[in-house]
């Protein structure tokens, strides 16, 4: 039913979005895509040292049909994509990505025809996690960052409305070619 | 107090609970199609295509299932003559060979229309 596209704009919004983010965050269930050297790290931070487990996460779902967060962690290979994509798809809403590594950001070191060059060409990514590999309080962070976008998303009516604000604002903005930074 | 009082508590407590998630799961979550939702889980790639219907398979294994269902529950009416058997008498046995007689006529059709062959 999706109900909390249908509440009307005020305080009962506001407190289904932080309830809604809060229980959204609080046990973030990751989907297991380590395809590289990044999974190791991925498993150090669900280890002891660098606990998962404190924020809910330890359980890293082998089914995508019961995991919230997919973290591609690893190079992806041309042959991998549509795979990514598959599982991607098969994970039920609400969903997050988080591309960890720089293989999985943008093709890291593999500037080849083998290596999709940014797992973003093939899913829309939340969080990008440079790093070769990132240290697994790297992904804690990024973890952690992701955590605070959830909990702060906007539901229904706020949602469109901030998303018309953004718009205007990116309409407005300076185009990237035409920044000079410290030249100017 | 009785003793079991905290149990049927908890009992109700966790249905309740589990009852409580899948309906706000169900009234708060977004619904957005997806074919592959549907679809088997395979590791990512497109499930192997399954015979339409789950695949046909021969009458024959019906048909035994339904043979041993039926001679079975006949054995099973015949394990409490078995035990009082002495303190039955006469009529007991009147009684048990008329239904035998009755499923033997059936046994008889079956074996001579062929049901009992496999092949």
């Amino acid at each position: 039913m999706g109900i909390e596209e249908k509440l009307p704009s005020g305080v009962l919004l506001t407190s289904v979005e932080l309830f809604a983010g809060w229980a959204r965050k609080s046990s973030l269930w990751p989907a297991t895509f380590g395809l590289a050297c990044c999974a190791i790290e991925m498993m150090a931070t669900g280890a002891g040292r660098y606990d998962l487990a404190r924020f809910g996460m330890e359980v890293f779902r082998a089914s995508p049909r019961q995991a919230d967060l997919m973290i591609v962690a690893g190079r992806v290979s041309q042959k991998m994509a549509p795979v990514l994509r598959q599982i991607y798809d098969q994970m039920p809403d609400p969903k997050w990505v988080i591309s960890m590594g720089a293989c999985a950001s943008s093709g890291g070191m593999f500037n080849n025809y083998a290596i999709v060059q940014g797992v973003d060409h093939v899913v829309p990514v939340d969080i990008y996690l440079p790093g070769c590999p990132p240290r697994p309080e790297m992904l804690l962070d990024a973890i952690l960052k992701l955590h605070d976008e959830i909990q702060h998303t906007k539901l229904g009516v706020h949602r469109e409305r901030e998303l018309d604000e953004l718009e205007a604002a990116a309409l407005k903005a300076i185009p990237t070619s035409s920044m000079k930074g410290l030249l100017a | 107090m009785n003793a079991s009082v905290p149990i049927l508590f908890l009992l109700a407590l966790s249905l309740g609970f589990a009852l409580f998630s899948i309906v706000a799961g169900s009234l708060s979550g977004p619904r957005r199609y997806n074919r592959v939702k549907l679809d088997s889980y395979e590791c990512g790639i497109e499930p192997t295509p399954q015979p339409v219907g789950g695949g046909r398979f021969p009458v024959k294994y019906f048909l035994i299932a339904m043979l041993f269902i039926l001679f079975d529950i006949e054995i099973v009416f015949l394990y409490p003559w078995a035990v009082a058997f002495d303190q039955l008498g006469l009529l007991g046995l009147v009684e048990m060979v008329l239904f035998i007689v009755t499923l033997a006529i059936a046994y008889v059709y079956v074996w001579r229309r062929g049901g009992l062959e496999w092949d």
